[in-house]
């Protein structure tokens, strides 16, 4: 017998699969969005303000040398201490009377920081110092502020803080934004980020 | 006769190409909701350090770029090897953040100018003497709010 001409592919339907995968990737695809470390720059300086008086305990200084070493307290130290560090220096509450520090978990030393409202954290660095030990080293700190802002507001709160922020910018969050403003507001004061930068020395 | 028409019909059928323009179709598609937009033509290297600790940047129309690195190696010969500043499309001094960063606010409504934004992006490699320069710069006009853009990662590998 003869062969018979193969019956054409109905290409009808091509449309629609197409369309299905379309609307797929529209919708599990989302524009990349830039994310980075936020810090606030201090106004400039003002030359009749006298700047305020710290006690040396209250500060605990980070500097980053030209070869990228990183010294805390004039001791060297390795990056991945440096965190553990700058909690047990914030969370010390050494303070006595006004000072004294209820919410502090640390070793109470009366020869580090009195509370973590007058901590200070001066990170100094030289000009030569690259770009990405910077970052690191803010990276570290900033996760230190974290890390007991965090622990805080587990136990007054009960969830943490990164959770309560990223409720406030959550449009579904089902309770009362004006209260968890407040607290997060309240948690900020008890663990405020003083992270002053000295201008780079030559 | 017949004969031979009927060894004609055997041949093969022409393949279909109606489908053909939604598979390109699809690729289109595909391509155009997979790139990610480039604002600015980055004239120097661009390798972000990373960092865990990290903020999303979400409002858009409220950022400005400041990127600094060194100049990618096309431009290397016309300027020069030290990391430079890139404001828009073109190599920047330090002195030119301060009218940069004032026409990025004229452009912007009133009320958006508090909120505004600027995100460094910064080649890894660059020292640190520049970025001073630049916050410097950038708070003499009262742009105070910064980011240090990121990739997202652990902060130790930023020492390799």
């Amino acid at each position: 017998m003869a062969r018979r001409a193969a019956p054409e592919v109905n290409a009808g339907s091509m449309a629609d699969i197409a369309f299905l995968l379309l609307i797929f990737f529209l919708v599990t695809t989302t524009i990349e969005t830039d994310s980075g470390i936020s810090r606030k720059l201090p106004p400039p300086i003002d030359e009749q303000q006298e700047p305020p008086i710290l006690k040396e305990k209250n500060i605990f200084v980070v500097e980053v040398n030209k070869n990228n070493d990183l010294l805390v307290e004039e001791e060297p130290m390795e990056l991945k201490d440096l965190r553990a560090a700058a909690v047990a220096f914030l969370d010390n509450g050494g303070g006595q009377g006004d000072d004294a520090c209820n919410y502090c978990q640390g070793r109470k030393d009366p020869t580090s920081s009195d509370n973590p409202t007058k901590a200070v954290i001066s990170l100094r660095n030289n000009r030569e110092t690259s770009y990405a030990t910077y970052i690191a080293v803010q990276n570290e700190l900033v996760a230190a502020y974290n890390e007991l802002r965090n622990r805080e507001a587990l136990k007054l709160y009960g969830k943490t803080f990164n959770q309560m922020e990223k409720d406030l910018n959550d449009v579904n969050y089902p309770g009362n934004k004006e209260r968890l403003k407040d607290q997060i507001k309240r948690i900020q004061e008890l663990y405020p980020e003083k992270l002053s930068e000295a201008e780079p020395k030559k | 006769m017949s004969k031979f028409k009927k060894k004609k019909s055997g041949e093969l059928p022409a393949i279909s190409t109606a489908s053909l323009p939604d598979i390109v179709f699809m690729l289109l598609f595909f391509f155009m909701v997979a790139t990610v937009m480039r604002e600015n033509t980055l004239m120097i290297e661009n390798r972000l350090p990373v960092a865990n600790q990290v903020e999303k940047l979400d409002k858009k129309n409220l950022v400005m770029y400041i990127y600094a690195g060194k100049p990618s190696s096309r431009y290397s010969s016309s300027a020069g090897t030290q990391a430079r500043i890139q404001l828009n499309d073109k190599f920047a001094n330090i002195e030119d953040i301060a009218p940069f960063v004032l026409a990025e606010r004229a452009a912007k409504r009133e009320e958006e100018i508090p909120f505004l934004i600027t995100a460094l992006k910064v080649d890894g490699e660059t020292n640190m003497g520049l970025v001073g320069d630049i916050k410097k710069e950038l708070r003499e006009v009262q742009a105070l709010k910064i980011n240090y853009t990121t990739r997202i990662g652990d902060a130790s590998d930023n020492l390799k």
